[in-house]
């Protein structure tokens, strides 16, 4: 087994909660050791050494939401593309979304998924399988099965469950198993034909806006139910104070219930929609500066768990359109930790609690290996340079869909080397 | 005969919103409607000004008056005016905007008019064409022309905008007419109210530059200028009021409610009308009612702007 060793970096570990500078030996496809006290183990004979000083190494990220267009629209994007795109951007390992043709709900197309991630992917891929058959929202699928057979969480995907009994129905039974449910809250009838943040600037532009109760009515519902059944609940991407402050509740409530956040939501507000930019029409929609704050406030206090990318390819087809008929959502997998590294920078958010709800966390509540580098974890892990500045580029983009948030944009940070299971998967 | 001082020129390239423009450039449109409407009203009506240049009317919803309105402009100017019907062409087989621009402008048109059902879509076909491009009403955001012709009609009948209560009454949350006047009678200095049931109020309406009402009467309370709003059918029937009769009588325009209003109030209505449901007959046919003249001064207002826009001492009109 081949041996490297990486030294005089700063090592960031949010499962031991380290941050400090030493040494990280990976050994095959396994970390040895990683912190200040390896330095002494020695070199052994035959291994590799990288001088990292002045870089940083962090546990890869684990990128809880992320859609992809396999099977049935592998034009926007494949499993293969798509784990290219993380690897670049630092992402070892991906939960992807039921919501493809045709749905995941089914062991067969859960089988198909870690297949083709298997023969194609550079990155770890877990599939999520539907809450519902056919993200109808009617009937749960098989949670036992589909969990034997590798699915990770339950989710609907982009789909709010309306049913308030399936709801609290598939939290009681998912509690059997040991599984967690995510959920995107949007009200159907209360959002109507929305398409931003309702507000001024919505008003404006003539476009139908969508409440900040839209997704706080739902969100609390669940929230109830979560504390009524003792389900694991997981609040897949909130986007305002109201929702934090209801997800602070039910944790000091006692409820088993975790957050997350789309890094959008954490990076960009209302304005940025400018005149009609659809690459700007996200779900949730941009919300107003005060609910980006409150965003970041959440994160830093640990009301919300976890940053995701909730990358989401979209193509021509879906964005070259009018802002009201186009599709929802963003690309986000190489853009993930740049974007996340402004709030390091900033001061908002120090760089250990980064690395956990990139991470750790994620991993954590999902049941995945990686998100830590403690000895005998697996290899999953990056090679940094916090401070490299760098500027999103389409031409750069590895993802099939082009339609990104920050295209232009100027980063500070940048990945160096991603390592997967102790394989390097991407060198810059 | 003395050759006439040529208006000043207008900077932009495109009509889509008010919002683009500074108080000059309506002035300076205002300016050139009001010339134009003389020629609309001598007997011999057609000009050479866009001889020679082709204006594509590309409407996605009907309209029939708005549409007839650009014709006659662009035919009175003396340009190539083409209709294209969206329900017969390739459009209803699934063809998206922007391909549909990018097959008109090979036509090499000068000027596209274009009405669509969702915001944003004019300024999304000017990103795709070389030729100018004028909002004719594109969903909720804006009508510029309208509110221009309604600028117009005040004007010739109040003189300067400044300082006159203009009263905006109806469904505010759905109207691009709305949204247009708002900005353009801001922009000119007049006082806006608003008068509506809450339901048809969009967010943050009172931070939109107007004053909020809900009964007609504090709302026309000494008004110059009442515009009335058209109200859709298919919001009347309990979605957003609960019938036509309960709105009639709270936010319908008749001789009583009409009485608040200064005595020469002007009433508008920029059409098509449900009698009885936002406006009394009476009233609408009444003496006060320029609802005819608005008509015109839009054929005056649209010939303006696109001779504007095609101004040939802009390097070769806007190619």
């Amino acid at each position: 087994m081949s041996v490297t060793v990486f030294t005089d970096a700063r090592i960031v570990d949010p499962s031991r909660g380290i941050d400090e500078i030493g040494t990280v030996i990976v050994d095959g496809d396994k970390i040895a050791a990683a912190g200040a006290s390896a330095r002494n183990q020695g070199t052994p004979g035959g291994a590799t050494v990288i001088d990292c000083a002045g870089k940083t190494i962090l546990p890869g990220l684990v990128d809880s939401r992320v859609f992809i267009g396999e099977p049935g629209a592998e034009y926007r994007e494949t499993i293969a593309s798509a784990s290219e795109a993380a690897a670049a951007g630092g992402v070892t390992s991906i939960v992807t979304m039921p919501d493809t043709a045709p749905v995941i709900d089914d062991i067969a197309l859960v089988e198909h998924v870690l297949r083709a991630a298997r023969d194609t992917a550079s990155v770890h891929v877990y599939p999520a399988a539907a809450l519902s058959k056919g993200l109808e929202g009617q009937e749960m699928t098989e949670f036992g099965l589909l969990r034997e057979a590798g699915a990770v969480t339950f989710t609907d995907g982009r789909h709010t469950i309306a049913s308030s009994l399936l709801m609290r129905r598939a939290l009681t039974y998912a509690r059997d198993f040991g599984a967690v449910i995510a959920h995107e809250t949007q009200d159907a009838e209360l959002s109507s034909n929305g398409v931003m943040n309702e507000g001024l600037y919505a008003s404006w532009l003539g476009l139908s806006g969508i409440p900040r109760e839209a997704e706080a009515i739902p969100l609390e519902r669940d929230l109830m139910l979560a504390h009524l059944t003792g389900g694991a609940y997981h609040a897949a991407k909130i986007s305002t104070s109201m929702s934090a402050a209801a997800i602070a509740r039910a944790k000091s409530d006692g409820a088993n219930v975790t957050a997350a956040v789309s890094i959008n939501n954490l990076s960009l507000n209302e304005n940025d929609v400018g005149e009609y930019r659809t690459f700007f029409r996200l779900s949730p929609p941009l919300r107003a500066e005060d609910d980006r704050l409150a965003m970041i406030e959440a994160v830093r206090d640990g009301t919300v768990d976890v940053i995701v990318s909730s990358h989401d390819p979209q193509d021509v087809d879906t964005k070259r359109l009018p802002f009201a008929d186009a599709a929802g959502g963003a690309i986000g997998l190489e853009t993930l930790l740049g974007a996340a590294l402004r709030l390091y920078h900033n001061g908002d958010v120090p760089l250990l609690r980064l690395a956990e709800v990139l991470s750790t966390a994620p991993a954590k509540l999902f049941g995945l290996p990686g998100g830590g580098l403690s000895p005998g974890a697996p290899a999953d892990l990056i090679l940094v340079d916090l401070d490299a500045p760098w500027i999103v580029s389409e031409a750069d983009i590895r993802s099939r869909s082009k339609n990104t948030c920050f295209e232009g944009a100027r980063m500070q940070g940048r990945v160096l080397q991603t390592l997967v299971s102790g394989r390097t998967v991407f060198q810059s | 005969m003395t050759e006439a001082p040529s208006p000043p020129l207008f900077r932009h390239r495109h009509l889509l919103g008010i919002g683009d423009l500074s108080p000059p450039d309506i002035e300076l449109l205002l300016d050139r409607a009001d010339a134009a409407v003389s020629i609309s009203r001598q007997s011999e009506k057609k000009t050479s000004t866009l001889r020679g240049r082709t204006q594509i009317n590309l409407f996605y919803e009907a309209s029939t008056r708005t549409q007839s309105s650009f014709e006659l402009a662009g035919k009175r100017l003396g340009a190539d005016v083409m209709n294209m019907s969206v329900a017969s062409s390739s459009v209803k087989k699934g063809e998206t905007l922007i391909d549909t621009a990018i097959t008109l402008n090979a036509m090499r048109p000068d000027i596209l008019i274009i009405r669509h059902q969702s915001a944003g879509a004019a300024a999304l076909l000017a990103q795709k064409v070389g030729c100018s491009v004028v909002n004719a009403g594109d969903g909720a955001h804006e009508h510029p022309t309208q509110a221009l012709l309604d600028a117009l009609t005040i004007r010739r009948a109040k003189g300067p905008l400044s300082k006159l209560i203009v009263t905006i009454c109806g469904d505010i949350l759905h109207s691009r007419v709305a949204r247009s006047n708002i900005l353009l009678l801001n922009a000119m200095g007049a006082q806006v109210r608003v008068v509506a049931p809450s339901t048809l109020l969009p967010s943050g309406i009172e931070r939109m530059g107007v004053i909020v009402h809900r009964s007609m009467a504090e709302g026309l309370k000494d008004a110059d200028v009442v515009m009335m709003l058209r109200l859709q059918r298919e919001r009347m029937a309990g979605a957003f009021v609960p019938s036509v009769r309960e709105y009639f009588r709270y936010f319908g325009l008749d001789a009583e409610k009409l009485k608040a209003a200064k005595d020469d109030a002007l009433v508008m209505h920029p059409g098509p009308m449900n009698r009885g449901v936002e406006i009394s007959s009476a009233i609408a046919d009444g003496p006060q009612s320029v609802i005819q003249e608005q008509v015109e001064m839009g054929v005056a207002v649209r010939m303006a702007v696109m001779e504007a826009l095609l101004d040939p001492r802009r390097d070769g009109g806007a190619k």
